[in-house]
């Protein structure tokens, strides 16, 4: 009788006030079947950390514009990391320049989506096989 | 990890973990609700229900500030609609409240209805029971907020507060049948807004069916067996304050008449009722197969090759007769 929904946090860091990728991903999700959390803008790390835990996410899914990504998602990973959550799985997405990605991939971000994604890419990101930790 | 121990701790991830494990419907759910009853019955419950707009979240996030300064650890529960068609949501409700996302003593978890009727979810009450062990003193319940049908929060709650907003119609029109009735504080947010006061004068017209005189949010007490009614609004941070007081009074006052425990044997009926049904329905799945044999009855039924009671009532003895038998 089990039935396992998967939970997506879509959280902004940061001080940009530009959420509509945000909110477009999270209706994307929705419409997908996904249980999205959506907190809002200017989150801090912190705030954005005990959220997806008290939530039981799977992913954390962050959204960036104002360029200080590679700043805050590692921060993320880290925090998630030092408060025994570090089985969720983050990934990224907004204005993130190419070659920044290698960099926030070493960090512990699982993917990162930038202008031009499709949902499908997203659902497949979020369904592939990982090893559960 | 030991989950029933961590979650008495007020371990976060085991809390959260747990309620996941209710609403997925794994099976170590309910050794966990069992594990973990002994330890609940301490918590204030309060429902929190009202249309969309009306401020259910940010009055239940001035409402957290002021319990937290009273040193008490607040757990919230936050239900939004799945959607029927996909199955997902968008929760966000607690939007309005991360002010209070770092803070160890506040817990909240948005919940999505998964098809559950009545502005909740058929995990609340369970998730409620993990909050309550896990030490939260303040349990509010923030339902979706679609009105009328909104009354399952009765059955969890110990206080209800029914939430309206002036200018959103004749509301008190329509909701006079059903969510009226289920409101044990009213509150009239967005109080600085055209309309307030013939808002509050409505209520106070249909409560007095109820009530045979009005406090109105004027006095500090009131007297017992009343519905007081408030006036606040939540943005500009005004009566908040009179609402807590109003809460306080209220809990005082049916904790010594005796109506809270009465209320809380009922919810445990309800409870178990429901609990009975499920397993009821789960066992004659499991026996009869009823969702794979459905399309084959209805089939039966359509070329009026059998009759809907006597089809039903057959299978019911054949259930029986097989459980007997063995």
């Amino acid at each position: 009788m089990a039935a396992k929904k998967t939970r997506i946090l879509i959280a902004k860091p940061g001080l940009d006030g530009h959420d509509r990728g945000a909110k477009f991903i999270a209706r994307a999700l929705r419409d997908e079947g996904y249980e999205v959390i959506y907190t809002g803008i200017r989150q801090t790390p912190e705030a954005i950390v005990q959220t997806a835990i008290q939530e039981d996410v799977d992913f954390v899914g962050l959204s960036l514009l104002s360029g200080a990504h590679n700043e805050l998602f590692p921060r993320v990973v880290d925090l998630l990391a030092a408060s025994g959550a570090g089985d969720i799985v983050v990934f990224g997405g907004g204005i993130i320049p190419e070659q920044d990605i290698p960099f926030l991939k070493n960090k512990g971000v699982a993917a990162i989506f930038g202008p031009g994604t499709t949902t499908r890419q997203i659902i497949e990101f979020l369904e592939s096989p990982r090893e559960s930790s | 990890m030991d989950l029933v121990t961590e979650v008495r701790r007020g371990n976060l991830r085991a809390i959260a973990r747990t309620i996941s494990l209710i609403e997925d419907l794994e099976p170590e759910a309910e050794g966990l609700v069992d594990a973990l009853y002994p330890y609940t019955g301490r918590s204030r419950i309060l429902g929190v229900t009202g249309s969309p707009g009306a401020g259910k979240s940010s009055l239940v996030d001035r409402l957290i500030t002021l319990e937290r300064q009273r040193g008490r650890k607040v757990a919230v529960i936050a239900v939004d609609p799945s959607s029927p068609f996909s199955g997902g949501a968008i929760l966000g409700d607690r939007l309005r409240m991360q002010t209070h996302a770092t803070d160890p003593g506040v817990f909240i978890r948005s919940m999505a209805s998964r098809g559950f009727l009545g502005g909740i979810a058929a995990a609340t009450g369970d998730v409620i029971k993990v909050l309550d062990a896990a030490g939260y003193q303040s349990i509010f319940i923030e339902t979706i907020g679609v009105g009328q049908t909104e009354i399952k929060i009765v059955e969890l709650s110990d206080i209800v507060l029914l939430v309206l907003m002036p200018g959103a119609g004749d509301e008190i029109q329509a909701m006079k049948a059903g969510v009226m009735e289920i409101g044990d504080i009213f509150v009239i947010n967005k109080k600085d807004l055209p309309g307030a006061d013939k808002l509050l004068a409505e209520v106070e017209y249909v409560l007095s069916f109820k009530n045979s005189v009005q406090t109105a949010g004027r006095e500090a007490e009131y007297p017992e067996g009343y519905n007081p009614i408030l006036m606040t609004s939540a943005v500009h941070e005004d009566g908040i304050e009179q609402l807590r007081e109003a809460i306080e009074c209220y809990a005082g006052q049916i904790e010594s008449s005796g109506k809270l425990a009465e209320k809380r044997r009922l919810r445990l009926e309800r409870e178990l009722l429901g609990i009975l049904n499920r397993k009821v329905h789960e066992l004659m799945d499991v026996h009869i197969e009823v969702s794979k044999q459905l399309p084959g009855w209805a089939e039966r039924l359509y070329r009026r090759d059998a009759l809907p009671y006597t089809l039903i009532n057959e299978q019911i003895r054949d259930f029986l007769k097989e459980r007997t038998g063995d």
